[in-house]
């Protein structure tokens, strides 16, 4: 059998796979591309044909392993999205994305008369208060998010 | 009694038993609330009244509360005048005065901005406000109204009539009606109806709820008239408001066919919602409910700080 190999490997980095077709280069903008390393490769696929989702998008990145913060912010707009760490061409560590009950940071809360939106030292936090769909619930004034790509910090 | 020493900031803080709890010291309060009879459980004890909004009836009556209950304020009563004018952050003015009183009671303009002041406080925090969010303690002074009239909470049926919208008083409102498991009826002009997300935790907590938005048909065979204020200061856009002011007012037509126990309602200031014709009937009770705002106020601030007297 010929393998067709659409991106190449990566020697030390992180591949974000299985993300939601569509939705890779939402995952770029959470990892925050332009702060890398000018030598760090990003290579992004979208629309590979998956046998677990039909379709899914993957993003390899040379060079980085996501904080935390970034994996929870990954896991709220594509929660079936694995995360491979790469050391030396071989896979170290895989796992899957998991949502906390809290998250922090990440988002700005829709409501523009909430306390987190003003001048005020303090993190956005939200509750999750479902998970299937997710529901979040700002932490201050009670708002419900239901849609998260509009709403990233 | 266990809220010693916790903050309240939206009456979901609240189990059942804790309202009663409070509702049943407030009875109690009454005598002490008119000055006929004399307590002080906060003596020695200063309350922070950060009121960074107007208020007429909330400030007045916690503090009211408080120096019934022997205890004595200290209060920002205007935002201009705070050094938030400077540029403070309301974190840190909040943390400044945990340092000056033993509770802090606040009102700001924000949404979230209780919860943000509970966080900067060591001391405890009670809402009095923020923005369209939670109003607790006029949603327990609402209880103790219908409760005297009515001596229960459970299988009444209140109208919640107007500003369902942005009226920050009926969402924790209807909460609690839910938790006591009397019937909610909304009526509201078609843009200011309760918000969905409102309306499915009442459903998920098992509150009957129906909407009807005909006043007469709304207000018959009902135990309670809700009125609120549409509130000008609330709508993002003035055009929208215009729209729907003035679009109900309640009059003797209005409660030609209500039950002779019904009352009306109303957390104040009124602006033309109900006719003065109504003042002089059975039916109205905004005015109890406004004194209740003491005894209630004095309830909650005893059972938060009444045990924490210095060196007690």
């Amino acid at each position: 059998m010929v393998r067709e190999l659409k991106i190449t490997p990566i020697k030390n980095g992180t591949v974000i796979d299985h993300i939601a077709s569509g939705l890779a280069l939402d995952v770029l903008r959470i990892i925050n591309v332009q702060s890398l390393d000018k030598d760090s490769t990003v290579s992004v696929a979208i629309r590979v044909r998956s046998g677990k989702l039909g379709w899914k998008d993957i993003v390899k990145v040379e060079n980085m392993e996501l904080s935390p913060r970034k994996v929870n912010a990954i896991a709220l707009i594509t929660p079936q999205a694995t995360i491979s760490i790469i050391r030396d061409f071989k896979v170290q560590e895989k796992r899957s994305v998991d949502l906390p009950d809290r998250i922090v940071g990440i988002l700005r809360c829709p409501n523009p008369n909430c306390i987190t939106n003003q001048p005020e030292p303090v993190e956005s936090e939200f509750e999750v208060t479902e998970r299937r769909p997710v529901i979040l619930t700002c932490a201050y004034c009670d708002r419900r998010v239901e849609s998260f790509l509009n709403h990233l910090a | 009694m266990s809220l010693h020493g916790r903050d309240v900031i939206s009456i979901r803080d609240l189990s059942r038993e804790e309202i009663e709890e409070i509702l049943t010291s407030a009875r109690k309060m009454v005598p002490f609330a008119e000055g006929k009879k004399a307590m002080h459980p906060l003596e020695d004890q200063i309350v922070a009244m950060a009121f960074f909004e107007p208020s007429t009836r909330t400030r007045l009556s916690f503090e009211s509360a408080v120096q019934r209950l022997g205890g004595s304020c200290i209060t920002i009563a205007d935002a201009a005048a705070s050094s938030m004018r400077k540029g403070e952050s309301l974190y840190d003015t909040i943390r400044m005065l945990s340092g000056y009183a033993e509770a802090i009671v606040i009102r700001h303009p924000n949404e979230g901005s209780a919860r943000l002041a509970a966080r900067a406080s060591d001391r405890p925090v009670i809402n009095a406000g923020d923005g369209a969010g939670q109003h607790p303690t006029q949603t327990l002074l609402d209880l103790a109204t219908m409760q005297e009239a009515f001596d229960t909470l459970t299988g009444l049926r209140v109208v919640l009539l107007g500003d369902l919208k942005y009226g920050r008083t009926v969402h924790s409102l209807a909460h609690a009606l839910a938790l006591f498991g009397s019937e909610i009826v909304l009526s509201s002009p078609p843009s200011l109806g309760l918000p969905d997300e409102v309306l499915e935790r009442l459903e998920h907590m098992g509150g009957k709820v129906s909407t009807e938005p005909d006043l007469h048909k709304a207000v018959r065979e009902s135990d309670v008239l809700y009125v609120t204020r549409i509130q000008k200061e609330r709508f993002p856009d003035e055009s929208e408001y215009r729209k729907v002011a003035g679009s109900y007012r309640i009059d003797a037509s209005v409660l030609r066919d209500a039950k002779p126990r019904l009352i009306v309602m109303h957390p104040l200031p009124r602006a033309g919602e109900i006719a003065p014709e109504v003042d002089d009937t059975p039916h109205a009770a905004y005015f109890r409910q406004a004194f209740l705002a003491v005894p209630v106020r004095m309830a909650l601030l005893n059972a938060v700080l009444g045990a924490a007297k210095r060196g007690g």
